[in-house]
């Protein structure tokens, strides 16, 4: 502290000459600070607004929820709303604008809505919203057209009953739509052209949500309580902040900086080295879920993906050999600082747990251990032909593999340099590039690649989601989602779409499945699971507290990230409370 | 003088289509997709990303043979389109560069013309000058040569973070609504303040640095020594000196005004300030070939405005240019 000051006198002074001739203003960073009270039209009273940060990579420019890839922080979540939340936590499906949904036979689901809910104009909120919105599947710009391949027909029985009828029932599929996507309010959209639905800007949303919008510039995204909203008298719940003021991701030292000042409340960048500022004593007052290792929820695993149909990659013994050549937990360690944890053989997330087939995992199960790989290399042919300790093809041509992360993912870039020299150690010769992310995607897709690190697919409802994204057949030319490593087992994908047609009341039926899928990945190793990714989430506490922790009694997902808003996210803004008036 | 301008105009005119077709082409050649990219960041199942991948490329004019979309580019571009970006889609690339000029033109313009006079009026006074020579000038040189982006964290990390006296990021405090209030103009001054000081800072020891070596070899020159030994006053031949010495500077400056809508692209960064720079930055991030060469365009027709504007300078300035032109026509 003291060195700090003594730096700091000379700089103060030239400081203050310069604030002097350009502003006349408080010198309180904090826009409002705590005169609340008078509320002028032009600012927020700081001990009513919720700052965040870490979703918006530009400024805001659309508001159409079914561009989900793209919309303002919040669209999705705060104004239009879901029919379900899911707790991926407690694996529990919450009625939101349903009040229930049931299957009523093996291929008809009956929808029962909320009454009581309007839209922000005024209008109330009926099945015909609902039937508008799934509809929009027959629209072939729309994200989920291929809902209509197996749904015949959606109808509104009366004004809050839905009927659906499927001609093939993805009761894992569905279960996963009816939180995901948000209902659009019928009587505005009706008459807009295919154009204007899928890709229009919808400048002026209107939703059922407990926020409506506000204002919007180059570098922030206001939305503002909606004080009519149904959900504080159907369900007591009640976002406390008035405001929530989302702010554009500027680079990470200014994201650590203003999460440190106390100016962004809930920051969910991934900040490297963050974990050594949290504790009571470092001053701080950050706050994470965990308050320890890995002080984050597991998001999505990171996987190294093999290209399956190059040599040698194509030989699951070469595979095996990989896998137990990668450290991650010295990756966790070093890269992360302890922020994310190692993956499971298997891959799934912490909240899919009870999917893991312990006694598969047990048999075939690997983990870091080089001389293990050596010898299964040596088992299946790949010899040290030429003395530089580096193994070659069975047919003695050199391995020369490279693995490639984006330029500027500066973690994935230690992360693959650890996992070269780890590999090198175990005799598999592996360089690192860094090709700028639109290349790698380029490559990735079409398959031109001998491995990259992913981790596209986020937490769901179902470890359906999972293995669809490792199983998915067919193999295409342009491999856009999932099996990347063009993976080809009709096997496993029967298995997978069996999975998709089970029920998800029916625990014992999916793990069942999951456990013949879980022997069949470990069997061929098609993808290496890496680590578990964090749900970057970093509060501080100086003006809302009770933030989500594994030991406190809120326990929803920390984040503002797109589709996360339906995985409970939305109700941690009832479980914050202001902080006690600080002078 | 006619037939200069109207050569001048020509080549203007010649350089214009080639640095747009130029800036047209530079994106394309860029690895990778747009779309594709732009849809893997997109939660979607396979078979409906096969769909919405035709779809986007049809409506950004994507799916039709390169040549036409040259031909294209030119007749929208004609009409005053610039195209939508894919990054933000569906804003217009007019509209994402209009929202982002204000803060460039508002940062840069004074960072740039104040740095200049600043600058030169004082290494005009430092050359020559023993005590200042060997006291400011170091420090110009420390300025001039430190690395930008080293200099803004600097001053971000001790203005900002531990002095707490400026705010670190935005265009202005995020509580704030844009308004005509004393507070939110008090705000964005002290927002814009930062990023235009490191800015000044850097221009001004640049600037000096120069002015200060082109005065002294001004006053090495012949016409100085003959003006000395004709016993003219010191500040009369500082006066010349001063004179000669700043049209290359008037050049320089000319040429720093044509890019300003580059922005100050690192300055943008390090300070999380609203503006073109960031934008340049992500359109290259997430290929977005529309935004790009929109922004491109704007750099293409600064520079050949600031350009023109010396050329007519210099004939105002340089006498020397007069001559040449009545010795051209005559």
């Amino acid at each position: 502290m003291r060195s700090r000051l003594k730096l700091a006198v000379p700089l103060l002074a030239l400081a203050l000459a310069a604030t002097g001739c350009t502003s006349s203003d408080n010198s309180d960073p904090e826009p409002v600070g705590s005169t609340g009270g008078n509320a002028a039209v032009g600012s927020y009273p700081r001990a009513e607004t919720l700052y965040t940060t870490g979703t918006q990579y530009g400024p805001p420019s659309n508001w159409n929820p079914l561009m989900n890839w793209t919309y303002a922080t919040g669209t999705v979540g705060l104004v239009y709303e879901t029919l379900f939340l899911y707790d991926p936590q407690a694996d529990k499906y919450q009625p939101w604008l349903a009040e229930s949904g049931e299957w009523k036979d093996k291929t008809t689901y009956e929808l029962k809505l909320r009454s009581g809910i309007t839209w922000t104009d005024g209008k109330p909120f009926t099945a015909d919203d609902v039937v508008y919105t799934v509809q929009l599947c027959k629209l072939p710009s729309s994200t989920y057209s291929t809902l209509c391949t197996w749904l015949k027909s959606a109808e509104a029985v009366d004004k809050s009953t839905v009927k659906f009828t499927f001609s093939k029932a993805n009761y894992q599929e569905w279960a996963n739509w009816v939180y995901n996507n948000p209902i659009l309010p019928a009587h505005l959209w009706k008459s807009r052209s295919e154009n204007e639905t899928t890709s229009g800007a919808n400048d002026k949303p209107v939703g059922t949500g407990p926020y409506k919008y506000l204002t919007h510039s180059q570098d922030r995204q206001v939305w503002v309580k909606n004080d009519g909203w149904w959900g504080a008298e159907q369900l007591d719940v009640a976002p406390k902040p008035k405001y929530i003021v989302d702010i554009v991701n500027g680079s990470n030292n200014v994201a650590l900086g203003l999460v440190l000042q106390g100016s962004v409340d809930l920051s969910n960048n991934f900040l490297p080295g963050v974990s050594k500022l949290l504790g009571k004593d470092s001053g701080y007052g950050l706050e994470t879920y965990y308050d320890k290792p890995p002080y984050m929820l597991s998001a999505n695993t990171a996987w190294l993906v093999t290209n399956n149909t190059k040599k040698p990659m194509d030989d699951p013994a070469f595979r095996r050999a990989l896998a137990h050549a990668v450290d991650t937990q010295q990756i966790a360690k070093v890269v992360y600082g302890d922020m994310v944890a190692p993956a499971d053989p298997t891959g799934l997330l912490p909240i899919w747990d009870k999917y893991v087939d312990k006694n598969v995992t047990r048999e075939l199960g690997f983990s870091y251990d080089p001389a293990k790989a050596r010898s299964i290399l040596a088992d299946a042919g790949y010899k040290n032909t030429d003395g530089n300790g580096m193994v070659a093809n069975k047919d003695g041509s050199k391995i020369k593999l490279t693995l490639m992360v984006p330029n500027g993912w500066t973690d994935w870039m230690e992360a693959a340099k650890m996992i070269a020299q780890s590999a090198k150690a175990a005799g598999i010769d592996i360089t690192t590039a860094t090709p700028d992310y639109n290349s790698l995607v380029d490559s990735r897709n079409s398959g031109k690649f001998d491995l990259v690190i992913n981790n596209d697919q986020q937490m769901s409802n179902t470890p359906w989601t999972y293995y669809n994204y490792v199983f998915r057949q067919p193999i295409a030319e342009q491999q856009t989602a999932g099996n990347f490593g063009r993976y080809s087992n009709a096997k496993a994908w029967k298995l997978v779409n069996e999975l998709d047609a089970t029920e998800v009341t029916d625990l014992e039926g999916m793990k069942g499945i999951t456990s013949k899928l879980q022997r069949i990945q470990l069997t061929d190793m098609p993808i290496i699971p890496l680590w578990y990714n964090g749900l970057w989430s970093q509060y501080n506490n100086s003006v809302w507290t009770n933030w989500p922790s594994a030991s406190g009694s809120n326990h929803y997902l920390p984040t503002t990230w797109r589709g996360y808003w339906q995985l409970d996210s939305i109700l941690m803004l009832d479980q914050l409370k202001p902080a006690a008036a600080k002078k | 003088m006619r037939r200069y301008f109207t050569r001048k105009f020509l080549i203007y005119l010649l350089t214009f289509f080639f640095a747009v077709s130029i800036d047209w082409a530079i994106p394309r050649f860029m690895p990778g997709d747009p779309v594709q990219s732009m849809l893997s960041r997109a939660a979607l199942h396979p078979e409906s990303a096969t769909a919405m991948y035709d779809y986007y490329s049809n409506s950004f004019g994507l799916d039709v043979p390169i040549w036409r979309q040259y031909l294209n580019f030119w007749g929208s571009l004609l009409q005053g389109d610039l195209g939508t970006s894919v990054w933000l889609y569906p804003q217009p690339v007019s509209s994402v560069i209009a929202n982002a000029i204000p803060y460039t033109l508002a940062l840069m313009l004074p960072a740039i013309l104040l740095s200049w006079w600043a600058g030169n009026s004082f290494g005009a006074f430092a050359a020559r000058r023993k005590w200042l020579d060997n006291t400011a000038l170091p420090f110009a040189y420390i300025l001039n040569s430190m690395p930008y982006m080293w200099l803004g964290i600097l001053l971000a990390w001790l203005l900002g973070s531990v002095l707490d006296i400026f705010p670190l990021s935005g265009g202005y405090g995020y509580g704030l609504q844009p308004e005509w209030s004393l507070e939110f103009i008090g705000s964005l001054l002290k927002h814009w303040f930062l990023p235009f000081a490191s800015l000044f800072l850097v221009g001004f020891g640049g600037w000096a640095i120069g002015m200060r070596n082109l005065i002294i070899y001004e006053l090495e020159s012949d016409y100085s020594h003959y003006l000395t030994a004709l016993g003219a006053p010191q500040r009369l031949i500082r006066r010349y000196a001063f004179r000669n010495a700043m049209l290359p500077q008037v050049t320089g400056l000319a040429l720093q005004i044509g890019v300003i809508v580059a922005g100050a692209l690192v300055t943008e960064i390090v300070f999380s300030y609203p503006g073109l720079g960031n934008l340049i930055l992500q359109a290259i991030n997430n290929e977005d070939y529309f935004l790009l060469q929109g922004a491109f365009l704007f750099i293409i027709i600064g520079v050949l405005i600031a350009n023109f504007v010396i050329d007519m300078v210099y004939v105002l300035v340089d006498p020397r240019t007069r001559t040449g032109m009545r010795g051209a026509t005559s």
